[in-house]
């Protein structure tokens, strides 16, 4: 590739990214009022993209290889005991991602 | 009250109107916003260097100089399709595969968009930052963080977006530079953005009152992941969530204030 097919390669995806978070946007402006339905999925979305984000970030995880996905879920469950007790989102997040390295780095 | 830039001096003779220095000048929101806002992207900081790093490296041993990762960091900013990127620049020229392949893999960021309408509202010249910066881990953070009253919501989100921008950039760059000498064992550093996600489900769980919504993305994510494999199943599980929530409308809004917010 040239650098000139390289530059357009990266300007399309750059444009890609750009369409996908400005359309809601564009399609939406906050001049108008929103379509009732779609100030309902704005409202029960984000609950569910959670989720999809918790799959998201672990899908290359193998159940069925390796560790079987094992200190993915007690680095998880410690990550939920640390949260629902003090509530404090780094301790939570600094707890669990230590526990998993000791894991995958020590036991598994 | 509109707010007010004001001089030192002013600020005195003015003292009746304005409350203290700190919560009225311009320097005074914006340091309190930072500080508010910092907190937040500490967890990031360290999930972006090690990606960042990964990206910059990966970039190096793929024989690219380390401005490539430098200027699409900042450019691109997106970061999974950042290494499929990578590949395409290998491949051969065709630019139009490169835009719908982008399209498939950011569409969930449509999502964060519907989510985030109302508050961007009145963002002014920040908003467009604001879009333009929203990535996963930036959407997440401005979606769920308790803003305190006295702390200005758009400075806050724009440098929650700033500093996670920042990371990125600065992880991409030193991992293109140096990339080739960094050894020590980060074995499982990675998992920092699964502890992140994970703390962000929890925060909406226990504030929302119904959790049909959270239990339906996790399911619905689960079984796509398992139907499709981990490299397509977000279209259709974007989808199926979409279907399955319109479905639900009136339940889901019968049980209405089911999320606080």
């Amino acid at each position: 590739m040239t650098l000139t097919q390289q530059i357009i390669t990266v300007a399309m995806v750059v444009l890609g990214t750009a369409v996908t978070r400005f359309l809601p946007f564009l399609v939406f402006p906050s001049g108008k009022p929103t379509p009732k339905y779609v100030q309902f999925l704005g409202k029960f979305l984000p609950a569910a993209v959670f989720g999809l984000l918790v799959i998201y970030s672990l899908k290359d995880v193998n159940v069925f290889a390796g560790s079987h996905g094992i200190p993915e879920m007690i680095a998880i469950l410690l990550v939920i005991i640390l949260h629902v007790w003090k509530r404090q989102m780094l301790l939570s997040i600094a707890g669990g991602t230590v526990c998993y390295m000791l894991l995958v780095q020590l036991v598994f | 009250m509109p707010v007010r830039f004001c001089t030192e001096e002013n600020m005195q003779s003015e003292s009746t109107v304005l409350q203290t220095d700190q919560t009225v000048t311009k320097s005074g929101i914006l340091k309190k916003a930072f500080r508010a806002a910092f907190p937040y992207t500490i967890p990031i900081f360290a999930g972006f260097w090690f990606l960042g790093i990964t990206y910059g490296i990966y970039m190096n041993v793929s024989g690219f100089s380390f401005l490539y990762p430098m200027l699409m960091s900042v450019t691109i900013f997106a970061g999974s399709i950042e290494f499929v990127t990578v590949n395409m620049l290998l491949g051969a020229f065709d630019p139009l595969q490169a835009f719908a392949m982008t399209l498939m893999i950011n569409a969930r960021h449509l999502f964060y968009g519907i989510s985030m309408l109302d508050k961007f509202r009145g963002m002014g010249w920040k908003k467009f930052y604001l879009i333009f910066g929203m990535c996963d881990e930036t959407f997440s953070i401005n979606y769920t963080a308790d803003i305190p009253e006295d702390v200005d919501r758009g400075w806050f989100m724009f440098f929650v977006t700033l500093l996670n921008h920042l990371y990125w950039f600065s992880g991409a760059t030193l991992g293109g530079i140096f990339g080739s000498l960094i050894n020590f064992s980060t074995e499982g550093l990675e998992f920092v953005m699964v502890a992140m996600f994970v703390v962000i489900f929890l925060e909406q769980w226990l504030k929302e009152k119904d959790h049909m919504s959270s239990f339906l993305g996790l399911g619905i994510s689960l079984v796509c992941l398992t139907a499709f494999g981990a490299d397509r199943f977000i279209i259709p599980a974007m989808l199926s969530i979409l279907a399955v929530l319109t479905l639900l409308r009136r339940t889901l809004e019968k049980k209405e204030g089911g999320i606080v917010r």
